[in-house]
């Protein structure tokens, strides 16, 4: 089938990514109304999807003016939660790991608000802007970082493994959560629960094996997934062309029909998972979408991010920053003027900090035995002792 | 030197504190009538049958299917071609292709998927067509099963169960053979089941499913040919048995052997043949569980006895005998009357010819021969 998106020419073709684009063809939005609840139609940029074997998703969304409110708001607070991170850190507050996913806010966002609650996702280790969608706090992602009771693991997790209602972490091994997120997906399936699981990993990611065992199974069961590769350009310092034979990453299911969507656009992201979720509940079958994004930090915090890219490479992605591509759309449409979302931006910088510095007053977790052994097991079902560093140590239960 | 404190009750266990609620919703209770268990063995006037552990495991399966619509079951052959040993025999056509799963021989790719199954709120029962073929998946095994719930926070439970046969089968050479207990059995966060007779099989395997933890369960394809008499209790679908309990198969006063799988028959047969030739009480432990371990259990038979000695066809190295000989020490130290002594498979990949294979794992002689050594008979 061919589709619109591969008659025009494409702008985002190629691995380096969406280079910035004009607007010009798609500021034209008439008649936005005025009231929050009211739905119109955002026009989405034509060269934002590339489609292997499936139609494209609208070229338009319908939303409202509170919804692109909350978007904004959304990509904001990320943004300025991970930046926050990034100063506890380099205050040596937060240990061991933390990856940043500044600059690929649209994707978190996006898929966010084309979900419900009762659909899951699960996703790799970058994963403080998924948690905080799906459910997690500033406060208690933060404090989690900081390894604080309070934390959103009681801060047994840490920056990796965040858990809440329908998300199923913050994973570690790079691949591993691929066919784990496959199982979500069964289970849905097995219960008919008519909702979906957005499995997403990285480039890096999609040449692992297992990635494509669970590619296999999820078109072989019909199972109700969308795969969704977060392609940053790097897997850790390594970039995709040197890592991958083949780079379209939406093509790689190759019995699995894929999308390549403009992921610094948020409401590309939107219309695409919509378009997707309606397609895979319907009972279509799995899809495998690939974001194009871009990561502005290094892999973690040990990596400055600079012995594999340019400066001018990051400059020029910069200058295509889902945020303020957003932000521009929405003031030249006159959805909203550039002193509200200044007001949005100042509240949610005041809101990060207020909740930083209370995730700062948290306790950290008693040194004690009963802290450190709850939960290895379910509760009841313990084992009667478990070792400690000596037999003195030995920890009873029971 | 006074031991260190070791006992507690345990009696506490699974009652004591109110099961966290479920994160996920729960499913609805089965609608559908019970089914009549097949019948199986020969009855006798005690009412004890004899029935084959591969008939004990099936018919533990089929009895969990049926009570609990979360469970199913997933791996390679185990639907239409009736399990590669023929431990689902039936169940198929019992329960149907939802419950009943065949999948790719991808064992990283359908373990992962069985897991992802448990945190979303099922009870997967995840078959490896081996052990030796979960290696590709042990990381789904102990990554993303054993250590989520703690990771977590404790908000994300994940109950399923890992079963396959383990150990080394006749002739089946290096990669084919190997006893995995020791490597689980490591693992915080996992619970290992190792069953030696048919009423361990279907009480454990009852009991792992039911557990809500991720359980592996270590079946030996050497015994699942094997009858044992089953009581009249255990052939019945509320039979579980405690997982974390061993059992003394053979009471005995002058020697504690401690075995788990194939080998607690072969450490009975030795005592039996101690007793004959020597006159001497030979006390076996079935230890059932090897994590947790029954130490209790294992200490308190120390104490009457004096001499330990470990019986296990794993390697020898940082295996289940050298933590059993380490806790002998740890907690019985003051009542060896001789150093504790082990009896392992040897430290070399199987090889296939049979005289060698013989070579690498224990024998009853080697057992009886070791007994002996360490009584100074």
């Amino acid at each position: 089938m061919l589709s619109r998106a591969l008659r025009l020419p494409v702008a985002c073709a190629g691995v380096r990514g969406p280079g910035r684009r004009s607007l010009a063809h798609v500021t034209n939005v008439p008649d936005i109304p005025t009231e929050e609840d009211r739905t119109f139609s955002v026009p989405i940029a034509e060269d934002s999807f590339e489609t292997y074997e499936m139609d494209p998703p609208p070229y338009s969304v319908d939303i409202t003016k509170k919804q692109l409110r909350q978007i904004y708001h959304d990509m904001t607070l990320i943004r300025r939660m991970e930046l926050t991170a990034d100063g506890l850190y380099k205050e040596r507050k937060i240990r061991g790991f933390c990856h940043l996913s500044t600059g690929q806010e649209a994707v978190a966002v996006g898929i966010e608000h084309a979900i419900t609650k009762q659909d899951k996702l699960i996703t790799a280790y970058r994963s403080h802007g998924n948690t905080l969608m799906r459910g997690g706090t500033v406060k208690n992602i933060i404090g989690e970082l900081l390894g604080r009771r309070g934390g959103i693991s009681y801060g047994k997790g840490g920056s990796m493994h965040m858990f809440t209602e329908g998300f199923f972490g913050g994973n570690g091994i790079v691949g591993a959560h691929v066919p784990v997120g496959a199982g979500i997906a069964f289970a849905q399936q097995y219960t008919d629960s008519g909702s979906v699981t957005l499995d997403l990993y990285g480039d890096g990611a999609a040449n692992q094996g297992q990635v494509h065992e669970a590619y296999n199974m999820a078109k072989l069961w019909n199972l109700p997934i969308i795969f969704g590769c977060e392609n940053n350009h790097y897997g850790m310092g390594t970039s995709v062309e040197r890592a991958s034979a083949m780079t379209e990453y939406y093509k790689r299911g190759q019995y699995i029909p894929g999308l390549r969507i403009n992921a610094m656009d948020v409401l590309a992201v939107l219309s695409a998972v919509q378009h997707g979720k309606a397609h895979v509940t319907a009972g279509k079958g799995p899809l495998l979408f690939e974001f194009l994004t871009y990561r502005y930090a290094g892999h973690s915090m040990s990596d400055p991010g600079t012995a594999y890219r340019t400066r001018e490479e990051l400059q020029k992605q910069r200058s295509n920053d889902p945020i303020s591509n957003l932000k521009e759309r929405l003031v030249e449409w006159g959805a909203f003027s550039e002193d509200e979302l200044r007001t949005i931006d100042k509240e949610v910088r005041k809101q990060v900090a207020k909740d930083a510095e209370e995730a700062e007053k948290m306790p950290v977790p008693e040194n004690t035995p009963d802290v450190l052994f709850e939960d290895v097991y379910m509760r009841g079902s313990e084992p009667n002792q478990r070792r400690g560093r000596t037999i003195d140590e030995t920890y009873y239960k029971g | 030197m006074a031991a260190p404190r070791l006992f507690r009750p345990a009696a506490r266990l699974l009652s004591s504190r109110p099961t966290s609620a479920p994160l996920r919703p729960a499913f609805r209770k089965p609608v559908y009538a019970s089914l009549a268990v097949r019948s199986q063995g020969y009855a006798t006037e005690s009412g004890t049958k004899d029935v084959t552990v591969r008939d004990a495991l099936n018919e533990a399966l089929a009895e969990e299917l049926e009570s609990n619509q979360k469970t199913f079951i997933l791996g390679e052959e185990v639907a239409q071609y009736n399990g590669a040993y023929k431990v689902t025999r039936g169940l198929l056509d019992r329960f149907g292709p939802k419950r009943v799963i065949d999948t790719p021989i991808t064992e990283a790719g359908f373990g992962g998927l069985a897991v992802g199954a448990a945190l979303a709120g099922l009870h997967p029962i995840c078959e490896f067509m081996t052990f030796n073929f979960a290696m590709q998946a042990i990381d789904q095994i102990i990554n993303s099963a054993a250590k989520t719930h703690y990771m977590s926070g404790g908000i994300q439970p994940c109950n399923i169960t890992f079963r396959g046969p383990n150990g080394f089968a006749a002739g089946v050479a290096a990669q084919h053979s190997q006893d995995y207990s020791a490597w689980y059995g490591s693992i915080p966060g996992l619970k290992v089941v190792s069953p030696w007779s048919s009423e361990d099989a279907k009480g454990l395997l009852k009991a792992a499913i039911r557990d809500p933890n991720p359980v592996v369960f270590l079946e030996n394809e050497l015994m699942y040919g094997q009858a044992f008499p089953m009581s009249e209790a255990a052939q019945k679908s509320d039979f579980v048995l405690p997982l974390g309990k061993a059992k003394i198969e053979r009471p005995g006063k002058d020697l504690t052997i401690v075995s788990l799988s194939r080998c607690v028959g072969q450490s009975l047969n030795a005592a039996a043949e101690l007793k004959q030739k020597y006159g001497v009480e030979a006390e076996v432990i079935n230890l059932r569980s090897v994590k947790p371990l029954d130490v209790e259990t294992i200490i308190q038979s120390l104490k009457k006895t004096g001499r330990i000695m470990a019986v296990e066809s794993g390697y020898p190295m940082f295996g289940v005998s050298s933590e059993i000989l380490a806790l002998s020490m740890e907690y019985g130290f003051d009542y060896l009357t001789a150093p504790a002594v082990r009896v392992t498979g040897a430290e070399v990949p199987t090889p296939y010819a049979l005289g060698l294979e013989q070579l690498s794992f224990p024998q009853e002689d080697t057992i009886v021969g070791q007994a002996a050594k360490l009584l100074r008979l």
